[in-house]
């Protein structure tokens, strides 16, 4: 097996279908893995909450519920109830699925292998889909809070006369067309992105011989906790942003 | 690497994923925490007020305490000069009883005394008799002479 090949296997999702009508299943069963980790771990401990002095798990949501809660009051002035938990449940998943990079590269696949399946790519947000599908559900919030916020009308409104007023409606309509657009695709690009170029990178250090394998390997692993944990917080933060800025009724 | 269907399966995770987070994690925690939050602002005004209502105790306490002091320190004077009076009266008393007991018992010596000379005289005025009678023989008559034998007596 070349290097070439090596790479292409790691890539190739574990797949059905053809072209765009293909389900990848192995970035869903992961994705549903990890929120069902989520789902079980937070039904457990919210059964039974402490109200005294958080410990374990508790006290790690709780940690959580409250790092996020910060980043939303202090970013977001509009008052919807939808936005931490949306937030929380990004950055939480977000970072579970970034932190399937942390295991060694071959060792989910190779005991997929062994179990007789051909192809598995551990890390789910190194699939489009899945950076695509959150950036695409935030926007649909964003949208919706749009509509909601401003009423169709006004938020036709904001494409005619933003950002150069009335005498520039043409060039309004496209920048603001490029804006709403732009928003959600950067989303799902900068997670995909960085994750895939880590992703390839630890295949990368994985083609190296075994002696030597071992420093990169653990350089760019320490290095990745950082990307991992960062990617999440940048994806959760833009987030709130969009959706604040959606809630907002008069930008001028 | 390509977009593919598996945008919606995702979405549709997420969607569930957002739904469950606000119902079990969310709204709980955050009410949980809010209300956390709560008492730990209503444990820290207790202990705070616990601490003034201590302050003050304290002042209490030591008012109290000064208070006691300058009675008890009344009681011992008014004690002392209880104790500086019965002890004067016991000693009037006394004296009052040494005075009585000696004015008894001089009367008494007086009386003793009084009755022995009595007695003497009357023993005396009978041994005159005796022996004038022996000397004269029955020149002098008790009867006759029993007048002028109690006038010498008396003299006695």
């Amino acid at each position: 097996m070349t290097s070439a090949d090596y790479i292409h296997h790691h890539l190739t999702n574990l797949h059905t279908g053809q072209g765009f009508w293909s389900v990848n299943w192995d970035t869903l069963i992961i994705g549903w893995i990890l929120a069902a980790l989520l789902i079980v771990t937070g039904w457990r401990i919210g059964r039974r909450l402490e109200q005294g002095a958080p410990k374990g798990v508790q006290n790690l949501l709780e940690s959580a519920v409250e790092f996020v809660s910060t980043q939303v009051s202090e970013i977001f002035d509009g008052r919807d109830p939808l936005v931490g938990p949306v937030a929380l449940t990004i950055f939480v998943w977000v970072f579970l699925m970034n932190a399937m990079d942390m295991l060694p590269a071959d060792l989910l696949p190779m005991l997929a292998g062994a179990a007789g399946v051909p192809h598995l790519k551990a890390v789910p947000t190194t699939d489009l889909g899945t950076t695509a599908g959150l950036a695409l559900g935030v926007f649909l919030l964003v949208l919706h809070a749009n509509l909601k916020v401003k009423g169709v009308g006004g938020y036709l409104k904001t494409f005619l006369f933003h950002p150069f007023g009335k005498w520039l409606m043409p060039i309004n309509i496209v920048m603001t067309l490029i804006e709403e657009i732009s928003r959600p695709l950067s989303l799902a690009l900068r997670l995909f992105g960085n994750m895939f170029a880590g992703e390839l990178v630890f295949l990368l250090i994985a083609l190296l011989p075994w002696w030597i394998g071992w420093v990169p390997g653990s350089l760019w692993a320490i290095f990745h906790i950082l990307v991992i944990t960062l990617q999440a917080f940048i994806f959760m933060l833009l987030s709130i942003v969009y959706l604040s800025m959606a809630h907002r009724t008069e930008h001028d | 690497m390509n977009l593919t269907v598996t945008l919606f399966g995702q979405m549709i995770t997420f969607a569930v994923l957002v739904w469950f987070v606000r119902r079990v994690l969310w709204e709980p925690l955050t009410a949980l925490m809010a209300d956390r939050s709560r008492r730990i602002e209503d444990g820290l005004t207790a202990a705070e007020r616990g601490r003034h209502q201590e302050e003050l105790a304290r002042a209490q306490a030591t008012k109290l305490i000064r208070e006691a002091k300058s009675k008890a320190a009344e009681i011992l004077a008014q004690a002392e000069e209880r104790r500086a009076e019965i002890a004067e009266e016991a000693r009037r008393e006394a004296v009052q009883e040494r005075a009585r007991v000696l004015a008894a018992a001089t009367a008494e010596i007086d009386h003793k005394t009084a009755q022995a000379r009595e007695r003497l005289r009357a023993e005396l005025g009978g041994l005159v008799i005796e022996g004038a009678r022996r000397v004269l023989g029955a020149e002098i008559d008790g009867a006759r002479h029993g007048a002028l034998i109690d006038t010498m007596t008396g003299a006695l």
